[in-house]
């Protein structure tokens, strides 16, 4: 499948904007993805393995939080996962 | 301090947005190429706001919208290459929730200041640092090429 990487998280991906995984689940792209670049695990991921809150996942057009399995979701090969980080502020 | 190129239609149109949104927070997306000198900006994409709750001092974009924006720009060679937002009847300064809320390190993050309604101030910060938590603004000088 291909992850779509966005700008921030670029710089560890050695500047590349997509990245071709083999996977069976969400789950397991994002372990290949992080074991390929691991720099990446300490942005997408918390000190006890969860993936950060300000980071969304969608496969294919569907958020991965609202996927009845989230990251065990099974995944096909012309699958995309798209990786955005949230945006919000405020005065 | 470094520096981000802006059109001026970008610049005119991120303040018209503040502008049209007001007492409201506006928001949107801006897309260029980062170059040698850092970030060009080419356009600007008007975005909701969803905290309809608190949207005269909060903005946030749908996750989905965002999906949208950044297959857009994918399809036009461009990058996110950061984010603007208005401060109605507020300073152009990042605030201390802007900041919590800020994940695109390495992107700029423009804010223009509405006063009673009309554009006052644009500022731009960098969000520099290395990771999530050394993660800190800083300010950027904003070039307008005509």
């Amino acid at each position: 499948m291909t992850i779509f990487i966005p700008t921030p998280l670029r710089g560890f991906t050695g500047g590349k904007d997509s990245v071709e995984v083999e996977a069976a689940t969400v789950s397991d792209a994002l372990e290949q993805l992080t074991q390929n670049y691991a720099d990446l695990r300490k942005h997408l991921f918390t000190a006890d393995g969860k993936l950060r809150a300000f980071v969304n996942l969608y496969l294919n057009d569907e958020d991965v939080r609202y996927l009845p399995a989230k990251q065990a979701t099974a995944i096909k090969s012309s699958d995309t996962l798209t990786i955005i980080p949230s945006i919000a502020g405020g005065s | 301090m470094s520096s981000v190129r802006l059109t001026s239609a970008v610049h005119a149109e991120i303040r018209a947005h503040g502008e049209k949104t007001y007492p409201h927070e506006c928001c949107g997306a801006l897309l260029g190429v980062h170059g040698a000198e850092g970030w060009s900006i080419q356009a600007a994409v008007r975005a909701g706001n969803t905290r309809t709750d608190s949207a005269h001092n909060r903005y946030q974009i749908s996750p989905v919208e965002l999906l949208k924006i950044e297959r857009g720009a994918r399809a036009q060679g461009l990058d996110i290459a950061g984010f603007y937002h208005s401060h109605p009847d507020h300073p152009a300064q990042w605030s201390q929730t802007d900041l919590a809320e800020a994940h695109w390190l390495g992107c700029c993050y423009i804010i223009t200041a509405v006063e009673q309604g009309k554009a006052a101030l644009t500022n731009s910060f960098l969000l520099a640092g290395a990771n999530e938590e050394e993660k800190h603004f800083e300010n950027q000088q904003i070039v307008i090429d005509e």
